[in-house]
This record gives C-alpha cells, structure tokens and sequence, in this order.
C-alpha cells in the first residue's frame, strides 16, 4: 500500500464532525422517536455505532443500531467481485422507522441505491436518510446526503478512506493516488 | 469464478480456507433465507439450468430455491423430457442448451463423471449435484455447515460415517470434505457397503462396529439405506442391518452427550435409526441439514458466478 | 518381378540371423538372403539403416466386419495393420452375425482377399453366439479356414460348457483362446477395482475376476488336453499362473497387450478419458511391470493388440456408457521399441519372437523365416525414426487410441505380403 498524500481527517476531527452529526440527526427528527440507524458494512456500520453512542450520550436514550451488507445487491458484482460476504444484522423491525442509513465515504452513490434496495427488502420504512462521513463528491445517480461531517474536492485518480482504531489501529481520512489496476472503495479489513 | 475454480465438481480441489469462505457465505445467505422477502437481486439476468438426468426431488428443490432467492432465471431440464432418453447424447445435449446462451448448468447424472463431460463441452459453469456413486459436493458443503453451526471447529473432530459408504455419492465428496476441514473419519458398516479403498476417500478408520466406535463420536452421520435394491442385497434383511448398524435408543446410551446425528436424508425410520431418533431436539440436525442446503448452494452460486473472470460477463 | 531388398539389417531368430545382408524375393518366396546379391532386371530397394524381420502377426484384432462398419471394417482395418507393420491378424469372431459357423469364416476370407491389406486369420467361436450354451460348428470353420477358437470378448460362464467345448473341439488341432472373466464376480465393473475406482465412483473390475477363470480355464485344458491360449492378460498373479501350468509341461500358452504392458488405472484418474476403458481393465503399475517381467523371461508367449476399433461418438460418452476398447495396431510397434527394446529390456530378436514367430505357432500357421523358400511376408522398419502418435495419422477408421500424443522411436517403414508391397515407405498401397 502507498503512502498517503495527505490525512485530511484526524481522529480529533472524526470525533467531532461524528458528535456535530448525532445533534444534526436528533435536531432534525426532533428528538429520538422511531428513530433508527443502519451502518453500512465495512466501517459505515462502526460509525453508525458512534453516532448511537454520541446520541445516547445528548438524549439519553439508545436508539436501535443495525448493520447492513450490500454485497447482494451491488451492480458491479461481475466486474469487482469480493468473495468476503458480512452477514446483514437488523435486529429490529424498519417498519415505520426513521431510518438513518450510516456510510463512510460518499462517491458515486451505488453503494447507497444498493442499501436502499436492500433496506426495502426488509422492511418498510417511515423515511430514510442519510449520514456520512466524508462527501468526495463524482456522484453518479441522483442521491443527496442528508448530513455530511466533511465535503473532500478529489479526482477520479484519487481514492479516499477512512480508517478506524477499532479494526485499523488508527482513525484517519486519507488520499490516496489510486494504482494502476486498484479499486477505489473502502479499504479492505485486514489490510491489503 | 471463486479463486481459480470455475466448477464445484471435486471438492477436493478446493482448500479448507475456500470452504470455510464457503460457510461463511452461506451464513451470510441465511440471514437472507430469514427475511420476510427471501429474495435478493444478485443474479439478475443470469440463466441456470438445472439439468436432472435422473430422479431426484430435494437436491432439484433446493437448488431451484436456491436460484430463485437470487433472482436467477431458471430452467428445469430433466426427468421424463430429457433428450437423452430420447437416445441424444449427453454431449450433443449440453450443446443444446448452450444455444439458449447459459450461464450455469447444475448436473445429476446417474452416471459418475457426467458434471466432468459438461464441464468439458460448455463454457458454462458447471455444479456437480450428484453423479453416479462419485460424488455429491453441495451435500457435503450442507454437511460442514450443519456440522460447523453446532460444533464450531473441525480439528479433530471424530466424525463416524454409518452404512452404505461404497455406494453412496454423498461419501465421495463428504469423507474427502471433512478431512481437508481437519476431521477424523471413521468409517463403518458391513464390508459389503464398503468402496473398495475407503482409505483412498479419507477415511482414518474402518470398523464394523458401530457399538465399538460411537463411544468416541462427536458426529454421527447414518447413510441412508437403499431399499429399493434387493437382488444381490448387501445385508439379508433390514432387520439385521437395523440390529447391528441402526442407531436405537440401547444405542444412543453409548453416545456422548453433545453427539449429533445427521443423515442426507431421506430416512427409513425403524432401518437407520429408531423412529424417535430423527426427531430428536438435542441431537438430530437432520432438518437443519435441509436448511443448511438452500444457504449452501445459494453460496456456491454466488460465489462461482460472481466476477468478470468467468469468461461469461462479456 | 524379383524384388531385391539390399542393405537391410536382417533380424530373424529362427534361423540365426542378425546383420546387414540381402534379401531377394521371387514371386510370393525369398529366393535367396545373403550378402552382395544381384538379380538381372530386379526392382531393387535400398533398405540401409533399416531393419527387416519376419512379417509381424497380430494374433487379436477386431476388424468389426462383418456387422459393426460403422466401427470399422475389414478395409480400413487391415489399412492400420500394414501402416503398423503387420503382414497378418488373427480377426476375432464377435462379429455380427457371430464368426460361428463356415460361412461367416468364409465372408471375412472372401472380403480380406478382396479389399485387405494384409492377411486376415479368421478366428471361430467356441460357442454359438458367444452365448455360451451350446458348442459352435467348429469342425466347420476348420474346414473353412478358421485358426483357433475364442468367445473373446467374454469369458465362458460354466466349467462343464467349457470342457465340453475343449473335449469336442480339440480333435480340430486348434488352439482354445480365452478371454477370463468371471461375470458374477466382474458384473458391471467399469475399472480396475482399487484407489482410482473408489476416487471415481466406478465400480471395480477385480483382478480376481480374470484370475479366477485363468486358473480354471488352465485346470479344464489340462482335463480335456487341449491347448489353451490366455487371451490379453493383465494381472501379475494371472501370468504366475499361466508360469505354473508352462513349469508343468501343459500346453499353455498367453498374450499382453501394450496398453496393459506400458499404461496403468492412473491414466482415468481425474480424466474419466474413456479411451483408456479397455476389458480387461488397466490395473496397477505393480501388474504393468510384473507383465514386462515376463515379457523379457518368456513367460509371456505374444504380443498382441486387442485391437479395438469404436466410432467417436461411442467413446465421447459417460464412462460408464462407453464400450470397451483401444486400437492398437498402428502403435504396437513403435511402442515395443521405445519402451522395451530401445530400453534395454528385451533384443530385437526377442521381440521378433513376441511379435511374429510365437503368434504363428500358437495359431498353427506356417513360419515365415527370412531364408530362402520361405513365403516373403515380410516388415521392414526404421528403428531410430521419431514420431508422435496422431489420430489424424492413423489409417484405421477409428480414434480411440490410448496412447494419442506419446512420442516413439520406431515405425514400420515397408511391408511385403507374400513378396506384394502392402506398405511403402510408410504409405499403405
């Protein structure tokens, strides 16, 4: 793996958009009623778990938290296949929820219309929205996120990740140059 | 295309690492196979045939729902419509149904190494369910899933494979399957249901006790016992067979306690084992193995038609 | 027209001859051998650098004429025995309807003589149909010309039908070929029984199986006197039986095939390659040696084909769906001179023995010697020369070759049939 060019999110600066972000979400809804966050694996899931703690934390109150794996419903399944499958984990029923879809990096916005597929699979929902981290912008399909914690300016060239202490050993959003032949998406668990 | 294996048709080409990945979709699929809308749209657009060469009801079932829960068109080719009972080829069949541009073709054959030939003549992928006395690999992926669900880990675990091993299929993939997985096989009938090199499949053990052996298992697996073959019959009567091999209830008090039992079903109550046996909360998974089936080949799909490399995305 | 072969390296040990000499032919006979012949107005060929033997004999070949051209036919049959340097084969009766009557017998002689490319030695079932209930007409396929007696392709079930069958038929002189194979034993065994069946799912052709009937296919023609012949055996315990019955002073006589000599069960695994499906099976490496073993010792009287010729569709079938068999004629040679011969194993003479002197006397046909009077059928072949065995290059009609893609050192280069070139410079004429 390169070096990165540059870190342009710290762990200070995660903790702080994530804090910014769970008032924006309970401001919003107007508190925690029906209220209920779906990460996005692999990392959107971690932070949606912050985001749960943080609201906690302001409402005292512990909204429902669940994970979604989008490998099913992905439409480049032939082109970038990734054998290494996450189970879906939805202990909860979406029915009539406000559902806060949870993702690290927003690019082109497939992975979303995918975990909107799959959420209406399993439920209906009252409404959806959406959370993430980092907006790198290239969006290829009308999809608009609701909260962002940091607007990132890239290049196709580019790939931006996030990194996380409890799977990576350290939290940062960086960029990279992508290799000739790379993938531009989340960086693997594991390691490369 | 799952690392280098375009087929699933001799399991043992595939690692232990691969069919844990295996599993561990498979896990995944049960999720899916829990939901309200059992239904996932991976395999959109991909066409299966499920080409049945001989009777068969639950190995086509499970695949079908296997295909259908990932959105997959599928095609049932078999039974009384095949063209090779009308004297084609199976050859000149597959080339067939390779003009309906295909995607996959799953194969029962009666004959052990018919996947092998449609392999050969079709750029399709091709899933073995079952050929001759070869070997049958999604019913030992259903198995290791049924097994792994309840005992976590394979190394050293004491698996006792009961009965009609030297005609069974199932044992072709599943005794070499549990030995990649790091098990240690025993196994056990009468030596007229033995192949003639058990040894060759994997097996670390042959007996022809049951009673010597079930003290030390941790699995169970009774075969099930052909009754539609009489003449030249193996055992006289499934009376004794049930005497010497069937898991009753005298028996049972030999097993540990956290043994389980599984079978590929279906089942002869009263021959392999006594009737309450099957039924059993603690120790059958029988019904789990059926379940464990869809979540299996769903995986197995996904995984051999997933990715550019198949030569099929084009 | 006199025919001078010059510069040949004669071999022929009958009558003691290995070195550079030549051969004259006079009508259908050798004139005279020596060296520095001339003959006035003598087609002369210059054979420098090859060697010239007794014409070889096949003493098992399936021609498939009549009933079964699709397969092949007498034709294209004997095309691929003189491409592979044969002047004669010994056609085995599992024709249809079945070689067990004269007239069939004098079929194949009328088509053999009309459109062959070497001679043809019909042999006459032992049984009518091969069915082995009831003794063929075999005083008249003598009559007709039939060589021996067989119901290859099976072995006969019951001792009593076949002591009935040695006791009536020995008066004919001829030899009892035997196909062993136990059928309830045996059943539907695919492949030899062992590792490789049990990893493929096929059921297994046991050993014992051809065994069983070795032993006593031996003891019943020590009962009736006859003389038998053990027809492509494959297995080491079987050729220490028929070592046994030779030690004992019985007229005991057998055959191995090259695919049995030089290709083991390890050729299906993983492959289900249904050329390599051949009754009696494949077996062990162990077997495969021990037959080589008595290649060299003698105990082992012939090398024979089995020359079984099926059409591609038949072969291009599930294993267990496909017919037994392998053609054979056209690599026989090459591959007794790369495996054996070039090997060190056995002499040339040894193999001229193998291949030429052994099957004429176990059929009882007259000997061709390199020597003058003798009938001048006759092989020439190029000892050194490399090729790669092609079933785009075979004459026979079939391509179920077992040894498809094998590099040899040696192939017939001219053939002579009663002093007629059947072969020319490795063009069938």
């Amino acid at each position: 793996m390169s070096s990165p060019k540059a870190v342009i999110m710290d762990e200070t600066a995660i903790s702080r958009a994530m804090t910014r972000i769970a008032h924006e979400i309970v401001e919003k809804n107007e508190g925690v009623e029906n209220l209920a966050l779906v990460g996005i694996v692999t990392r959107g899931d971690l932070l949606a778990k912050k985001l749960v703690d943080e609201i906690e934390r302001i409402e005292g109150v512990r909204v429902p938290l669940g994970s979604l794996d989008i490998s099913f419903y992905r439409d480049d399944y032939l082109t970038n296949f990734a054998p290494a499958v996450h189970a879906t984990n939805i202990p909860f029923n979406l029915d009539g929820k406000r559902v806060v879809l949870v993702d690290d990096i927003l690019y082109t916005g497939r992975t979303i219309r995918a975990a909107l597929d799959a959420i209406m699979d399993l439920g209906r929902p009252n409404r959806v929205e959406l959370a993430v981290l980092v907006d790198r912008g290239h969006r290829e399909l009308p999809i608009c996120p609701d909260f962002v914690g940091k607007n990132v300016p890239s290049s196709r060239e580019e790939n931006v990740r996030l990194y996380l202490e409890e799977v990576d050993g350290r939290s940062t959003v960086e960029i990279f140059d992508v290799a000739p032949g790379g993938h531009v998406g989340s960086a693997p668990l594991g390691g490369e | 295309m799952f690392n280098n294996h375009k087929h699933l048709i001799d399991i043992s080409e595939y690692s232990d690492t691969e069919l844990m990945t295996i599993l561990q979709t498979a896990k995944a699929f049960s999720e899916v196979n829990e939901r309200t809308i059992k239904k996932v749209p991976t395999l959109k657009g991909k066409t299966i045939v499920n080409m049945f060469n001989e009777p068969s009801t639950r190995t086509r079932s499970s695949f079908e729902l296997a295909e259908k829960r990932l959105s997959a068109d599928t095609l049932n080719f078999g039974g009384s419509s095949t063209s090779t009972v009308k004297g084609e080829s199976l050859i000149d069949t597959v080339m067939t149904l390779d003009a309906y541009k295909i995607d996959c073709i799953v194969v029962r054959d009666k004959h052990a190494g018919a996947p092998h030939i449609v392999s050969q003549a079709s750029p399709a992928v091709v899933i073995d369910a079952g050929d001759g006395k070869h070997g049958h690999p999604t019913q030992a992926l259903l198995d290791l899933y049924s097994i792994w669900e309840r005992k976590e880990n394979f190394d050293g675990l004491k698996v006792g494979v009961v009965g009609d091993i030297g005609h069974s299929r199932v044992c072709g993939s599943l005794i070499p399957a549990l030995k990649i997985m790091g098990a240690e096989v025993t196994a056990v009938g009468p030596n007229t249901l033995m192949p003639p090199r058990p040894d060759i499949l994997g097996a670390d053990h042959v007996s022809n006790s049951l009673d010597d052996v079930l003290p030390d298992l941790d699995v169970v697996y009774m075969l099930r016992i052909q009754r539609e073959r009489l003449e030249g019959a193996p055992f006289p009567s499934e009376r004794e067979y049930h005497k010497i091999y069937g898991l009753t209830q005298a028996r049972e008090r030999l097993m540990k306690p956290d043994a389980i039992v599984c079978h590929p079903g279906p089942i002869n109550r009263g021959v392999e084992f006594d009737s309450y046996m099957p039924d059993h909360p603690e120790r059958s998974v029988i019904l789990d193995q059926v379940y464990a089936g869809i979540c299996v080949r769903m995986a197995a799909l996904y995984l051999l038609l997933g990715g550019a490399d198949n030569g099929l995305a084009s | 027209m006199a025919l001078l072969l010059k510069n040949a390296h004669v071999v022929d040990p009958a009558v003691e001859l290995d070195g550079c000499m030549d051969v004259l032919v006079e009508g259908d006979k050798i004139a005279a051998v020596g060296e520095n012949l001339a003959c006035e107005g003598a087609e002369v060929i210059d054979l420098s650098g090859k060697y010239l033997v007794p014409g070889l004999v096949d003493m098992h070949v399936h021609l498939r004429e009549p009933g079964f051209e699709a397969k092949g036919d007498i034709a294209s049959e004997t095309a691929a025995a003189a491409k592979g340097g044969f002047t004669g084969v010994c056609a085995m009766p599992n024709t249809n309807p079945v070689t067990d009557n004269g007239v069939v017998v004098e079929y194949i002689k009328s088509v053999a003589a009309a459109k062959g490319h070497c001679r043809v030695y019909p042999s006459g079932a032992m049984t009518k149909g091969l069915k082995g209930e009831i003794i063929a007409e075999m005083g008249d396929m003598v009559e007709h010309g039939a060589v021996a007696f067989t119901d290859d392709g099976r072995g006969i079930q019951g001792a009593g039908m076949l002591r009935r069958a040695m006791d009536y038929g020995q008066m004919f002189g001829k030899t009892f070929m035997s196909h062993c194979q136990d059928d309830d034993l045996v059943g539907d065994g695919q492949i030899n029984e062992g590792a490789v069946s049990t990893r493929l799912g096929l059921l297994g052709w046991p050993a014992e199986g051809e065994e069983l009937q070795i032993m006593r296919d031996i003891m019943i023609a020590e009962l009736t006197g006859a003389k038998l012949h053990i027809q492509h055996i494959s297995t080491a315990r079987g050729l220490d039986m028929v070592r046994a019955a030779k030690a004992k002073g019985l007229p005991v006589t057998c055959e191995a095939t090259p695919h049995h000599l030089f290709l083991t069960e390890d050729a299906i695994d993983g492959t289900y390659n249904t050329c390599f499906k051949v009754n009696p099976p494949l077996r062990t490496a162990a077997d495969a040696e021990a037959l080589i073993a008595g290649v060299i010792d003698g105990s082992v009287d012939a090398i024979a084909t089995d020359h079984a010729p099926h059409s591609d569709w038949e072969k291009s079938r599930e294993f267990e769906l496909a017919p037994f068999g392998m053609t054979g004629l056209e690599t026989a040679l090459g591959l007794v001179i790369t495996k054996l011969v070039k090997t060190g194993k056995i002499t040339f003479g040894r193999m001229v023995e193998l291949m030429a002197i052994e099957p004429r006397k176990i059929l009882g046909l007259d000997q061709v010697a390199i020597a003058e009077g003798s009938v001048a059928d006759l092989t020439v072949f190029d000892a050194d020369m490399a090729w790669t065995v092609s079933e785009d290059d075979f004459a026979s009609h079939a391509k179920n070759s077992g040894f498809k893609g094998v590099e040899l050192t040696g192939r017939a280069t001219d053939v002579f049939v009663g002093g007629k070139r059947t072969l020319a410079n490795g063009v069938v004429c």
